[in-house]
């Protein structure tokens, strides 16, 4: 199986890739456009800015290559914003996959960012086979996807939101399966099965 | 629920674990990599990392070291020591680290925390603080707690804060290596006053100091080092502890 992590601006690719190394299977980091639609899976990374992430992606003609795909192709955190309408972060136009929008967390009783474990409940999907509900997850953000018909997984940080979105090959967590020890691998192992 | 966290904390030194009280008589306590594993298992929340070798060699070991580390753990961590620049953050999170902390190099050069989060997010730039009390009032120490500043704690607390900082990593000097538990009342100050997390370090020696820290100090993390190292008390122990006293903990 061919397994592509998509090379950007926005980083933390590495504990991604180490991670799928630790079940077992071996992706390829790159940014190239013909290796990214040729594989399997695809795995759409990012920590950092949409704004910038975005305009990155615009330059590289990198954009339409992620929207037009037809494997199933996982986002990660920022990879998951960008794949949703817009995000009040900078006032970006992202993807357009999700038909979701991306809003900033706002309240003067909870800190932003939410940095920590959450749980994930609600779950609705094969990607978290064997995963139980309220199952913890690691999560660093300030922007939140609110709960929508695409939710296949929520969280409550100030209100319940959509830590997991889906449509058809496109999957979404807001969380770092990558980062969440046991049962954040076996969401990872999950999608290589769908 | 966001949960409280609970996190090991490894002093590094060519390579091993050292733990000493307030940086004087480091003893051994073991190979990195295992016991970064061991913590991983028994369900610490992070883990950080602090480098203090003082050697030119120092970036390429703890490079090849953060590498080992992160291909082993599956829980987020942190990498400090000696962190001066925008490249020396860059190689770090090529190799794995999440984060990195800054201490020193954040206070003399006042650009860096701005920098650091312009160009790697907020969420991988947490500012380290040792605090020294004197005269009831919290001051800044720099280079590892060594040169006090007359900057006091808060200030730098809300300036890092408004620079960038995504965590604040709280150290009382005065209670580090006590066991006589955290500085409540600095990290209650700070917590209320920043609207980002706050780790409390520096004291731990019972159960009963994380549960302090927690209700009373107003942590969202907690740090320690030796007594996790020595099995003073075990991770799982404590986490089932402060559960029961009404804390989130993940279990």
């Amino acid at each position: 199986m061919k397994i592509v992590i998509i090379k950007y601006n926005a980083g933390n690719i590495q504990s991604v890739d180490f991670a799928f190394q630790r079940i077992g299977a071996e992706a390829i980091v790159t940014d190239d456009v013909t290796e990214i639609q040729s594989a399997d899976k695809v795995i759409f990374p990012g920590v950092g800015e949409a704004s910038s992430a975005m305009k990155y992606l615009n330059d590289a003609g990198l954009n339409s290559v992620i929207k037009n795909l037809s494997q199933p192709v996982l986002g990660i955190c920022l990879g998951m914003q960008l794949m949703c309408k817009s995000s009040e972060e900078g006032n970006t136009n992202c993807l357009g996959i999700f038909d979701d929008s991306v809003l900033k967390f706002t309240s003067d009783e909870f800190k932003v960012p939410q940095v920590g474990w959450n749980t994930i409940t609600n779950l609705k999907s094969d990607l978290f086979t064997k995963v139980k509900e309220n199952e913890y997850m690691y999560f660093v953000h300030s922007y939140y996807v609110p709960a929508s018909e695409s939710s296949i997984a929520n969280t409550n940080y100030t209100i319940d939101y959509s830590s997991a979105l889906r449509k058809d090959n496109f999957y979404g967590v807001q969380f770092h399966p990558e980062k969440s020890s046991n049962a954040g691998e076996q969401i990872l192992r999950n999608f290589l099965e769908l | 629920m966001l949960t409280k966290r609970i996190i090991p904390c490894l002093d590094i030194k060519n390579g091993r674990t050292v733990k000493g009280v307030n940086f004087e008589n480091i003893r051994d306590a073991g190979d990195p990599i295992e016991l970064a594993i061991r913590y991983s298992e028994e369900g610490a929340d992070e883990l950080v990392f602090l480098d203090i070798t003082a050697t030119n060699e120092k970036r390429k070991t703890l490079s090849e070291l953060v590498r080992n580390i992160s291909k082993h753990i599956s829980i987020p961590f942190t990498v400090g020591g000696g962190i001066s620049s925008i490249e020396d953050v860059e190689l770090l999170l090529n190799c794995g680290a999440d984060k990195v902390s800054i201490n020193t190099s954040a206070y003399t050069n006042q650009n860096l925390v701005n920098a650091l989060a312009k160009n790697f997010g907020s969420q991988c730039v947490v500012v380290a603080i040792d605090v020294k009390k004197e005269q009831d009032e919290w001051f800044v120490c720099l280079n590892g707690g060594t040169k006090k500043t007359d900057t006091l704690a808060l200030d730098w607390a809300k300036k890092v804060c408004e620079e960038g900082a995504g965590e604040i990593l709280v150290t009382s000097m005065n209670n580090d290596g006590t066991k006589a538990g955290f500085a409540l009342d600095i990290t209650s100050t700070i917590s209320e006053a920043v609207n980002i997390p706050v780790i409390a370090s520096g004291g731990a020696g019972a159960m009963e100091h994380f549960k302090d820290v927690f209700l009373q100090g107003k942590a969202d993390a907690a740090l320690a080092a030796s007594i996790f190292h020595f099995k003073e008390i075990e991770i799982v122990d404590l986490k089932k502890y402060l559960s029961s006293n009404n804390i989130k903990m993940r279990l």
